[in-house]
């Protein structure tokens, strides 16, 4: 993965957050329809994409399930006190589980001892207090305290929108 | 949902490939056509199985600061500082978790002192400390539920 993506990738991967804000039109041609919008040819759009992807920009173009729909109704944040010399292979080794979604060191805090994060998702809470248990006994005696915070409310979801971050710049 | 469309909202969770054809090459790797496909996306996506199809943007990659923050909200005051986030527009996600620190966010900004504006902003509003955690190394992204 390059983390190179020249400024004019970056002005048209802007456009394309926005073009695709709702999502990818389900024509048969989808790169047609970019090209289109963006002004460019129908090979320089693919070329466009798989460069965005290959620097990380773009992490797929893929379905977002509805994961309530799917009946992965519980969630949990997994925190976790990690020796700071282990945490880089833990981090790595947690990350690769199967029922991780998200897992990244954030730091330690007055008060907040946690620097290891890890989002589990199952189909009841039985699921993830058992992911939390094979995390616990991955990272043995290099963790000295974990807990895991259930919501049980959403606030509020908005995805990320450039349109709002430029807004409030 | 059938068979067919567990086989499909699982090879769609990993992305559409990025060929010159990509529909006709999903078509061909599911034993299906591409009309076939597309319609029954849009099925799912009208049924709400599938929230989105679409490019999945690493947003951070394109500019922009994030981060992690929480506060701890006397239940008294719960609702009244939810609202005063749902009006921020940096404020992207909001959860209540059942812990001490019962109010979990995210905030996207323009730039890193944007994030420190907005979080002295909501520590000047709500009167409350914020526990602002941003991420200092990332494992792993990546939803995938197999259905």
């Amino acid at each position: 993965m390059s983390d190179c993506i020249s400024p004019s990738d970056q002005a048209l991967a802007q456009r394309l957050v926005a073009l695709t804000e709702a999502g990818l039109p389900l024509v048969e041609d989808p790169w047609a329809w970019l090209a289109g919008e963006l002004g460019l040819e129908v090979d320089e759009t693919l070329a466009l994409l798989q460069r965005l992807q290959a620097a990380g920009a773009i992490r797929r173009i893929a379905a977002v399930p509805n994961h309530y729909r799917l009946g992965y109704r519980h969630n949990g944040m997994t925190v976790w006190d990690v020796d700071d010399a282990e945490i880089e292979r833990l981090g790595a080794l947690i990350g690769a589980q199967p029922f991780v979604s998200h897992c990244y060191r954030r730091p330690r805090r007055e008060g907040w001892s946690y620097n290891l994060f890890a989002m589990v998702h199952g189909r009841d809470a039985a699921a993830i207090e058992a992911y939390r248990n094979q995390i616990r006994a991955l990272l043995g005696k290099a963790c000295h305290g974990d807990e895991m915070l259930v919501s049980s409310r959403i606030l509020k979801k908005t995805g990320l929108r450039i349109g709002a971050l430029q807004r409030s710049a | 949902m059938d068979e067919f469309d567990r086989a499909l909202i699982n090879r769609l969770q990993h992305g559409l490939p990025l060929v010159r054809q990509p529909w006709e090459a999903l078509a061909e790797e599911l034993g299906s056509m591409s009309e076939t496909l597309r319609a029954r996306v849009q099925a799912l996506l009208d049924d709400g199985v599938l929230t989105r199809f679409g490019p999945m943007f690493d947003i951070e990659r394109l500019g922009g600061a994030f981060t992690l923050a929480a506060l701890a909200v006397p239940e008294a005051r719960f609702d009244e500082v939810a609202a005063q986030l749902a009006a921020m527009p940096e404020v992207a996600h909001n959860y209540r978790r059942e812990h001490p620190w019962n109010m979990w966010f995210v905030l996207g900004c323009a730039t890193p002192q944007g994030i420190a504006e907005t979080v002295a902003r909501i520590e000047a509003r709500t009167g409350l400390a914020v526990l602002n955690l941003p991420k200092e190394e990332t494992y792993h992204v990546g939803l995938h539920f197999p259905v």
